[in-house]
């Protein structure tokens, strides 16, 4: 029969007239829209959902919220199959597809659990105690086995096609939970009238006031907080974001919300992101996120069946689903005593409520009581009976002497557990927020005197509710109220007249504690007492370490692997903790807690890479004939985050052949670049001219408007960093072009002076780098195609020389030309403003047919520069390298008292004669062409390995010379031309080349100067 | 000869708009830009500026503006004017003979950005997908600036309309490709938030 046990009424969040159908493994089910996958499979009957990480034990729900450790599932298909979910997180939509996890072949037939039977050789420490020897045992047979049984689902084998984004939301106070303790910490805030944003990891608001029974300002609990549910959300500065979990705090107050935008609803998938992070920053955040329950340590209790006592009533109050016909009922508190009466009350038996305590006076026990259920004080579960589900339990009298007293065996096919309540501290301590051990109700709650602070000091982060450690009802809506009081003041806003509603709720006793439950038999047998459920961590597993010398809570952690699965131990730390104080004889604040860390539970990497994926994951600079380029065969390679075409391919060249056919073109006709990347940075002032001395080493202020000049760049160390050509365009005025990928580092590096070093110079910067499309045209024929544009430039020989630029017009287009050249051609550099640069480039492509014009790439543009022997920054230069070392003396003033690097240039090591300097490089087999890097040597070090002598920096065939080339950086290098030097390749092969003069071709410049 | 001002194109010239979006994402045509860097306490600076353009100088993260022609705070002695593209050279050269005794640079910069228009509403929560900034209308409305990132491109916006919400945002020539992509993929149907 369909959903066997859900009760025949009552279910807050389910809408009965919405029946849904799901899958698990296959199998078809039947739940409700507001169903959980995990209400829905207990309304079902279904317990038994999944084999654990070790021992492959057979596992249920243990919880109904994020806390759960089990009750994982692979759901989804294809692209949006995503492993590891917990399936009471997972809201029930039609057609919903699930599959248990960690078992093969089936969840009933597991091959795995034969660890199980194995589990006396699986002790804490197993990886650390096994495999040191044999050593090779390590890479046969232990790796291959661990790496077989890592993880827990399995990975996707479809890429993700959801989209994610980022939000970034700033508000005076962020309330995380939205129980009775955040909505009236939002709402007293918001009253006053601060800009509040209430985030609740759930899909519904009021917490555990939707489930259990109270009375507030005369009305029902549940009445009550929905009234307050729909005042703030009438509220035009309140936002409320449910299915979105306060996942991480930073300094600051700098909060990751993370938001499960339409995981739930298939239908909303496209139009939206699927996941979405909010990056919030708050003036001040409260943290309400309840408390979550504790487990019991008792042998066997992680059999199916087996669930937190506040849970089972979760999934009877909201979903109407019965964890069983019969409930066993440990506790060592009296809230436990709700669900005992809750179930009662929805027709499910309750043969046993067993209390660790000794007695209680509290309401609840004595309702429980007058309802003929039967209590026992000082006893407790000693076992559970059954592998698959619980069959029943063994009652134990619970003796002072610690030795079981077997009472007798109960049937039942439930049992609901609690040890008391953890609050949830998570965000208040991601950033430092410190706790103390509460001895009476046995939790460590925060201390408002150690909160994480603010810049100014005040809290950061507050705790409200139940996460500050108040458990009853008048407490919580007190301490709410107060939160949002405190928060509201804080931050400068009235809160007149917030006064706390008066509550009324079942008085309670005191906890006891009861962190272990004796059982009789050995552990070998299967008598485990878990603590952590996800990494099968057991309380044995804890003292042996303890016994092993583990002392620190921290070092137990790592060697039992307690609390480090996907939960991070929200059920286990605790009880841990408490063992490990137990074996250590310490009580527990000594031992103290591990660090929480965020972000809470896991959280999707496409919320974290949010719209930078696929085509946004990067940014990619485009020059305005980069789409040109693009159409006619752009080969690209990336130059800072500009694409620049290494080669611009014709059909069926290859890179090669494409790179020779443009240097010869270039050479023998005419070529032409897009350049546009080049930095270009405007330096203006009355101090222009003596700031750029400074600046430069060469001397810029001499420079005449109307003229270029090749400049050197060095940092404070005397080390080249960048080089280019400087313009005078007034006298007040210069135009600084940079590296491509220098462009920014440069423009900062002059503002870093003028701002911090030398302020008394007048001088303004503007980096204009993009204002410009540069387009050079190189070749014999670059001046009859230019010329043949309609223009009113003289490009003559005389009326624009070498090093001098002039402004005017050409195809239409305002251009600047500058009669410059790195490739040794007669060249020209022609800037135009940007948004003229593809017409201008389209001009020149169609006037420079007749003469074969060719565009170029990056590549050519290498090897053109290095036949001229042309430095290029970041293949000569390595942050190391003076322009001494390059042969630059030339471009180093000797007249200037200062530039940057002038003094640091003169130290010792720099004029060293035995430095590396650059040379020119060729084979003695015109066609083998070194490695970039290859390393010269020389002789032997005392320790009988070669010598290096230096190394390649630019190494090429050039296709003009029909040889190979080099420039290297060899030690006292230009005193050994015609020197032969040995070049060890690896293996046998080694390659010779002389030292020569490095510049290749055309040494007397003839061909730039026409 | 002169130029050809129908031979200029901005960036996205060949951009296509995606259908489905819930805030109208325009790429604006070429626009005059005039960088300029001077004491913007100085009483010679605000007269050049009420003078060339008949603009007040603008107020930290805020813009000023006279019909079309705004004056946009960038920096603390920085200033951007938008006018009219083809008269961005003339009064480049206006503003720095109004400005020629003082120390100042004024450069014609109209090719190196591109304007974008967010227009209708939630216009602010497709800035907010990116920048780091209070966009709330509390805290954020006509006459407002920054520059910041957005997603991971350098911008500035400003708000220049309330009805219909309206902001205009600008990045680097050589971004906007990418960033209109970005925008658009952000001003999508169903993926505001209304956090606003």
């Amino acid at each position: 029969m369909a959903d066997a046990f859900r009760t025949a009424d009552g279910g807050a969040l389910i809408d009965r007239s919405r029946p849904v159908s799901f899958t698990l493994n296959g199998k078809t089910y039947r739940g409700y829209a507001g169903d959980t996958l995990a209400s829905a499979l207990i309304a079902n009957g279904v317990h038994f959902v999944g084999r654990s990480f070790k021992y492959h034990r057979p596992r249920g729900f243990v919880a109904s919220g994020v806390e759960e450790p089990n009750a994982l599932f692979g759901t989804g298909v294809g692209p949006r199959f995503e492993p590891n979910q917990r399936g009471t997180m997972v809201e029930l939509y039609e057609g919903l597809t699930a599959k248990t996890q960690n078992h093969f072949p089936s969840l009933e037939y597991d091959i795995g659990s034969v660890n199980a039977m194995m589990s006396r050789f699986f002790p804490a420490g197993f990886y650390y105690k096994t495999f040191i020897q044999p050593r090779v045992a390590w890479k046969h047979v232990f790796e291959p086995f661990i790496r077989q049984a890592a993880g827990l689902g399995k990975a996707p084998t479809e890429a993700d096609d959801a989209e994610y984004e980022h939000f970034h939301y700033m508000c005076d106070v962020l309330v995380s939970g939205g129980g009775v303790a955040g909505i009236l910490a939002a709402l007293t805030a918001a009253r006053a009238g601060a800009r509040v944003m209430l985030v609740e990891q759930n899909a519904w608001l009021g917490g555990r006031a939707i489930v259990d029974e109270g009375e507030v300002d005369g009305q029902p609990l549940g009445d009550w907080v929905r009234a307050r549910i729909a005042e703030l959300e009438a509220m035009p500065n309140v936002l409320i974001r449910t299915r979105t979990q306060a996942s991480c705090h930073e300094d600051h107050n700098y909060v990751l919300c993370y938001e499960r935008v339409s995981d739930h609803d298939p239908d909303l998938y496209g139009g939206g992101p699927r996941h979405r992070l909010w990056r919030v920053r708050a003036g001040r955040v409260i943290a309400a996120g309840g408390g979550i329950e504790r487990p019991i340590a008792f042998a066997k209790n992680d059999v199916p069946g087996v669930m937190l006592a506040a849970a089972m009533r979760d999934y009877l109050k909201l979903y109407a689903a019965k964890p069983g016909d019969r409930v066993v009922v440990y506790a060592n508190n009296d809230d436990a005593y709700r669900t005992a009466i809750d179930l009662r009350n929805a027709g499910v038996e309750v043969p046993a409520i067993l209390d660790a305590r000794e007695g209680s006076n509290g309401d609840l026990p004595q309702i429980a009581r007058e309802m003929g259920m039967r209590t026992m004080f000082g006893s407790g579960v000693s076992k559970t009976l059954g592998r698959k589900r619980v069959e029943g339990v063994e009652i134990t009298e619970l003796r002072p002497s610690g030795r079981p007293g077997a009472l007798e065996t109960v049937a039942c096919d439930a049992v609901a557990m609690s040890g008391g309540w953890n609050p949830v501290v998570h965000l208040y301590s991601h950033s430092g927020g410190k706790l103390s051990w509460d001895d009476d109700q046995l939790m460590f709650r925060p201390d408002p005197s150690r909160s994480p602070i603010r810049h100014d000091g005040a809290p950061a982060v507050v705790c409200a509710g139940t996460a500050s450690g108040h458990l009853a009802l008048s407490d919580v809506i007190t301490d709410g109220v107060k939160a949002g009081v405190e928060a509201a003041d804080a931050l400068g806003f009235e809160t007149s007249g917030a006064d706390a509603p008066a509550a009324k709720s079942a008085r309670e006793d005191g906890i006891s504690a009861i962190w272990f439950t004796p059982s009789s038999g050995k552990l070998s047998v299967g008598n485990k007492h878990f603590l952590d459920f996800q990494n099968d961590v057991t309380a044995a597993d804890v003292e042996l370490a303890a016994r092993e010398g583990y002392e620190s809570v921290e070092h137990t952690k790592r060697y039992t692997t307690l609390g480090m699965a996907t939960d991070q131990g929200k059920l286990s730390n605790i009880n841990g903790l408490a063992i490990l104080a137990d074996a250590l004889r310490k009580p527990i604040p000594a031992v103290g807690t591990t660090t929480f860390r965020p972000p809470y539970t896991p959280i999707s990497f496409g919320s974290i890479a949010g719209r930078e994926t696929r085509e946004l994951f990067k940014v990619v600079r485009k020059t305005p004939m980069h789409d040109w380029l693009a159409a006619h065969g752009a080969d690209w390679e990336p130059v800072g985050d500009w694409r620049r075409p290494y080669c611009i391919r014709k059909d069926g060249e290859d890179r090669h052949q494409a790179v020779e056919r443009e240097i010869l073109t270039a050479r023998e006709k005419v070529g032409m670049l897009d350049a546009s990347t080049l930095g270009k940075i405007i330096v203006k002032g009355p101090d222009a001219g003596a700031f750029l001395d400074l600046l430069y080493t060469n001397m810029i202020s001499t420079l005449k408007p109307g003229r270029c000049r090749y400049a050197l760049m060095c940092n404070d160390n005397g080390f080249l960093f960048d080089d280019g050509v400087v313009a005078r365009l007034d006298e007040q005025t210069f135009l600084c072009h940079t590296t491509s990928g220098g462009a920014d580092r440069v423009h900062a590096w002059m503002e870093e002076w003028i701002q911090t070093e030398w302020p008394h110079l007048k001088v303004f910067t503007a980096n204009v780098t993009e204002e410009y499309a540069q387009i050079a045209v190189a070749g014999p024929k670059a001046r009859v195609v230019l010329e043949s544009l309609e223009g009113d430039v003289d490009l003559s020989t005389d009326g624009l020389p070498f090093m001098s630029y002039v402004d005017g017009t050409l195809a239409g287009c305002p251009v600047r030309v500058y009669r410059i050249s790195f490739s040794g051609e007669l060249s020209y550099e022609i800037a135009t403003p940007a948004a003229f640069g593809l017409s201008l480039w389209k001009a020149i492509f169609e006037a420079g047919q007749p003469f074969g014009i060719t565009p170029y790439g990056t590549e050519a543009l290498h090897v053109m520069r290095a036949e001229k022997g042309f430095i290029m920054i970041g293949d000569e230069t390595d942050g190391t390298v003076t322009p001494h070392d390059l042969n630059l003396s030339w471009a180093v003033s000797k007249k200037k008292t200062d530039f940057i690097g002038k003094k640091a240039m003169e130290r010792p090591f720099l004029i060293d004669p035995d430095r590396k300097r650059l040379v020119g490089l060729l084979t003695e087999n015109p066609e083998d062409v070194l490695p970039d890097g290859a390393h010269a040597v020389e002789g032997e070090r005392p320790n009988g390995k070669a010598k290096m002598i230096g190394h390649v920096t630019s190494t090429y065939y050039s296709p003009t010379l029909k040889r190979s080339i080099a420039m290297a950086l060899i030690r006292r290098g230009p005193e050994r031309m015609g020197e032969t030097l040995t070049f060890p390749l690896g293996g046998d092969r080694t390659l010779r080349a002389k030292v020569v003069e490095p510049t290749f071709y055309d040494p007397e410049n003839a061909r730039q100067n026409v | 000869m002169t130029m050809n001002v129908l031979l200029a194109q901005t960036a996205l010239a060949d951009a296509e708009t995606p259908a489905d979006l819930a805030v109208e994402v325009i790429a604006e045509p070429l626009r005059g830009m005039i960088t300029l860097r001077a004491d913007l306490t100085a009483a010679s600076t605000g007269a050049a500026l009420g003078s060339v353009f008949g603009l007040e100088t603008p107020t930290v993260r805020r813009f000023t503006e006279n019909g079309d022609v705004r004056a946009l705070w960038m920096a603390p002695d920085e200033v951007m004017i938008h006018c009219e593209y083809q008269q961005a050279g003339a009064k480049t050269a206006e503003l720095s003979e109004a400005l020629s005794t003082e120390h100042h640079l004024a450069v014609n910069v109209s090719d190196m950005r591109q304007v974008i228009t967010l227009r209708g509403a939630g216009a602010r929560q497709v800035l907010a997908k990116g920048a780091p900034v209070d966009l709330h209308p509390d805290s954020f409305g006509v006459g407002d600036l920054r520059r910041t990132l957005v997603g991971t491109v350098a911008a500035a916006f400003y708000q220049i309309s309330d009805a219909p919400e309206t902001f205009e945002v600008f990045c680097f020539r050589s971004y906007a490709p990418y960033f209109y992509e970005w925008l658009c993929a952000s001003a999508k149907n169903g993926a505001l938030p209304d956090a606003f």
